[in-house]
């Protein structure tokens, strides 16, 4: 088998170039491997983040000819004999070396979200039929290929102001629990900034764990927001009858 | 002299896994200050990677089960050599950590009756497992992560920590760097807890990630700690064989405890012929059992069939199937059949998703229409650092360690599903062990400048060495030696040419040499990892070799058999003046009222 070519982004925010290089293909190879390759053989600086390689921790997010991918899942023989593979860092968050990003803002947000919470001491008792969509929600791998391809975040740049998908399924896997008794709604509206995802899908197509985020997560809580904020009818009933029984987060 | 930061805290935990993320909530929620550090991303730790599940008594499947069937179950799979205190606590305590975590958050896979689900693993007698498909890790993982972010700890990322300090005798700090940019900086800490991990990275075909270089092994040696038991590293019996880029992935034991069913070339089921005399009757005699137990599994319903062979101890079925190999019954790409095809499509993708997408993806292989093709891999590491069965502390005062990184839990052989409760049980107690400790402390931690220095000059020196050693090639060459000398299958030959060529290439780490900046610089990193990775080995090698016997993961084709003199002892590996030495120490004594529960031929019904 001919030497497959990467090009590689090398260098930091101040700069940097594409080095190309050939590496010897094996069976079921996948782009990590080449990389992997590549650090071993030419140049053991070169910056990447990987753990498992087994697709389960969302470290290796890159764009592989463009598309944001896991490299440990995008197989070398997807690609044409001899097509040049260009391998890039995710654009949405800043460069540290090479294929390295600094993605410390995701984890800003995750912390201001209010944590689970649940009054209930006892032994529990849930149906699976109950928590089939948070599973869904909980298979998230945290690799943030949704807030890479996020327009609101890629090209309008607006961390400031909206928390991006990732979070949105966050909050929807703690809001549709069947224990947890905290109201995110507030904070979804405001510093969240549901609002602004105009519901694209993007977030969706990238998706490894193939998360139905726009659908199951981001839809429903729109839904939830409008419902406790705008509905007149539903405000009215909350007035009559008394409002949810969950508590609303102090953010 | 290079600048470095600085930062102070009570207690500093190493490593943000399951242990170490229970050790810091522990630890923070009694009032002490906690500093948590982790190589990688924060929710990326390897616990991220367990997938069957959490074995807990919990009794929500097979209402029989209880602490002491566990505690049983545990050291027979350990055979014997387990400290038992440990497993003690381990089995009396898991239920209580996984109801826990349910009420942080974790939504585990439920009963008809909406208790939490539990399946079949090795070596246990009751379907033990809490499990969610077969991400059970993940789940804990983002739990844990979920609840110590809203706990005060301060959390450092991509963060590694190279050395140690004393102030005399006790614990007082550590030095690292940031992977971002290569800054260093200095903890300050009355009490420091080992949550590192393994050490699989010294082996070529494993199914751990990066950060297993043996960190935890190696500062503890360094501090003056002793290790034990590191002859006994746990190679799963099922890894991926094929493609050679997933070679050691590992196929989780929850296959089997869904069904699968494992043949070599010619068809044969050959566990049967593999079960030892002593839990033989455990076992199905036949297929028609095998299948009444797998209908009574898939159904729900309880069942008087016996588990199939299968579900064996991992030391067992990965020399079952490594000798299939040798004996010319491998399949095509030197591994054995795996089978979960004849169930429906429907309920492996439910119960099994990852591995379904993994073999689809990774293997062209769909795992719903046929067999998987798996083999031994490297795996766990059962030795570590000895710690007080209650407290986890070393015999450093105020070094503590919990999980993978300790020693004595799991004895020889660890079974599937208690290393994640291991993590739970004893994240915790190192957790409260570390907090107590620092409040009987007064006295300022004191680490003197000589001492960082060193520690920083040890990091600069690779990069005066432009045109050194490739440290990716000394990586390969201990790769070489540990899978040819020190593998499943041992003797005094290969264990005495082993320990030389370690020796000798151990010079070479003064050798390795590194270009580039000190920006996110992976080879740099493993300059330092390589000294790590070189102490477990030479210990895992050494402690083989003076262990004369066969017995859990460890097996010698020169001593066949398990000595009951050899029963009576661990193996401890410490540094004296500079050279690594071995001790015979003797295992706690089990009290009379444990023991008894060995002496039954029924399983123990608490």
């Amino acid at each position: 088998m001919p030497d497959a070519v990467l090009k590689i982004f090398r260098g930091d925010s101040k700069g940097g170039e594409y080095k190309t290089y050939k590496v010897p293909i094996e069976d079921g190879m996948v782009v990590l491997d080449a990389v992997h390759y590549i650090q071993a053989t030419y140049d053991p600086d070169l910056a990447v983040r990987w753990n498992c390689k087994a697709a389960k921790c969302g470290s290796c997010s890159a764009e592989v000819n463009g598309k944001p991918s896991l490299m440990c899942k995008t197989r070398m023989d997807r690609f044409a004999q001899g097509e040049e593979i260009l391998v890039q860092p995710i654009k949405t968050f800043p460069l540290i070396k090479d294929l390295v990003t600094n993605v410390s803002w995701n984890y800003e947000q995750n912390k201001r979200i209010a944590p689970f919470h649940s009054d209930d001491a006892g032994e529990w008792t849930v149906y699976q039929e109950d928590i089939e969509r948070v599973q869904e929600f909980r298979k998230c791998i945290e690799c943030f290929l949704c807030q890479d391809v996020c327009h609101v975040l890629r090209d309008h740049h607006r961390t400031d102001a909206f928390m991006g998908p990732r979070f949105l399924v966050r909050v929807a896997g703690l809001d549709m629990h069947p224990k947890d008794d905290v109201n995110r709604m507030a904070y979804l509206k405001n510093e969240g900034g549901i609002g602004m995802c105009n519901i694209t899908k993007c977030c969706t197509e990238v998706c490894p764990e193939d998360i139905h985020i726009t659908d199951n997560a981001i839809i429903p809580l729109k839904e939830r927001v409008v419902d406790e904020f705008y509905d007149p009818v539903a405000i009215f009933l909350k007035k009559v009858f008394g409002g949810k029984s969950k508590k609303t987060a102090s953010s | 002299m290079e600048n470095y930061e600085v930062h102070e805290f009570d207690v500093l935990v190493i490593g943000a896994g399951g242990a170490g993320l229970s050790a810091a909530i522990e630890a923070s929620g009694m009032g002490v200050s906690v500093g948590l550090v982790c190589k990688s991303l924060l929710g990326k730790a390897h616990t991220v990677m367990a997938e069957g599940g959490i074995a807990a008594a919990l009794a929500n499947v097979d209402p029989k089960d209880g602490w002491k069937t566990h505690f049983r179950d545990t050291m027979i799979g350990g055979k014997m050599l387990n400290n038992w205190r440990m497993a003690q606590l381990h089995a009396q305590e898991a239920p209580d950590r996984v109801k826990q975590l349910e009420h942080w958050g974790a939504v585990f896979d439920r009963t008809k009756d909406g208790k939490i689900l539990q399946r079949a693993f090795g070596g246990h007698t009751y379907k033990r497992l809490c499990h969610v498909g077969d991400r059970t890790g993940l789940e804990m993982i983002r739990t844990l992560q979920d609840k110590g972010i809203h706990q005060g700890i301060a959390i450092f990322m991509e963060c590694a920590i190279t050395k140690l300090f004393k102030d005399g005798d006790r614990i007082s700090g550590a030095f690292g760097y940031f992977r971002e940019d290569g800054r260093y900086v200095l903890f300050k800490a009355k009490a420091v807890i080992l949550a590192t991990g393994g050490i699989g990275k010294a082996y070529p075909i494993t199914s751990n990630s990066w950060e297993y270089t043996a960190d935890g092994h190696g500062l503890a040696y360094d501090a003056g700690a002793d290790l034990i038991d590191m002859e006994f590293i746990q190679f799963h019996p099922t890894g991926m064989v094929w493609p050679p880029g997933v070679r050691g992935l590992l196929v989780t034991e929850g296959v089997r405890g869904e069904g699968g069913i494992l043949r070599n070339n010619k068809g044969e089921r050959f566990m049967y012929k593999y079960l030892p005399e002593a839990t033989k009757n455990d076992y199905a005699a036949d297929d028609k059992e095998s299948e009444e137990w797998v209908n009574a599994a898939v159904s729900g319903a309880q069942t008087t069939a016996r588990r199939p062979p299968e579900l064996s101890t991992r030391d067992n079925v990965a020399r079952a199937i490594y000798n299939e190999v040798k004996n010319g019954n491998g399949s095509p790409h030197g591994g054995v059949f795996l089978d979960i095809s004849y169930l429906p499509a429907d309920r492996v993708k439910k119960k099994l998703p990852s591995m379904y997408h993994q073999f689809k993806e990774l293997a062209d292989v769909d795992i719903t229409a046929g067999p998987m093709e798996v083999g031994p891999t490297m795996h766990y590491t059962m030795g570590g650092v000895r710690v007080d069965a209650d407290t986890q502390e070393s015999r450093v005062p105020g070094l503590f360690a919990a999980g993978e990184v300790s020693g004595g839990m799991h004895g020889s052989n660890r079974l599937g599903g208690n290393s994640l409760s291991d993590l739970l049980v004893f994240g915790k107690r190192a957790g409260t062990g570390a907090a107590n400790y620092v409040k009987g402390i007064n006295t300022k931690p004191d680490i003197p400048k000589e001492a960082i220095e060193s520690a920083i000059k040890e990091m600069e020196e690779p990069f005066s060495r432009a045109d050194g050693i490739n440290p990716y090639d000394v990586q390969k060459k201990l790769h070489t030696i540990m899978s040819t000398y020190v593998g499943i299958y041992r003797d005094e030959k290969d264990l005495e040419t082993g320990i030389a060529k370690l020796e000798e290439l151990k010079s070479q780490i003064s050798k390795v040499g590194i270009k580039g900046s000190k920006a996110f610089n992976p080879g740099w990193h493993l300059c330092r990892d390589l000294r790590n990775m070189f102490i477990a080995s030479e210990a895992v090698a050494r402690s083989a070799l003076l262990r004369k016997e066969s017995r859990g993961a460890h097996s010698r084709t020169d001593y066949p058999n398990t000595e009951p003199e050899f029963g009576k002892y661990n193996t401890s590996v410490f540094d004296k003046g500079g050279v690594m030495t071995l001790e015979q120490t003797p295992i706690p004594e089990m009290p009379a009222d444990l023991k008894e529960l060995f002496e039954k031929k029924e399983p123990a019904h608490a």
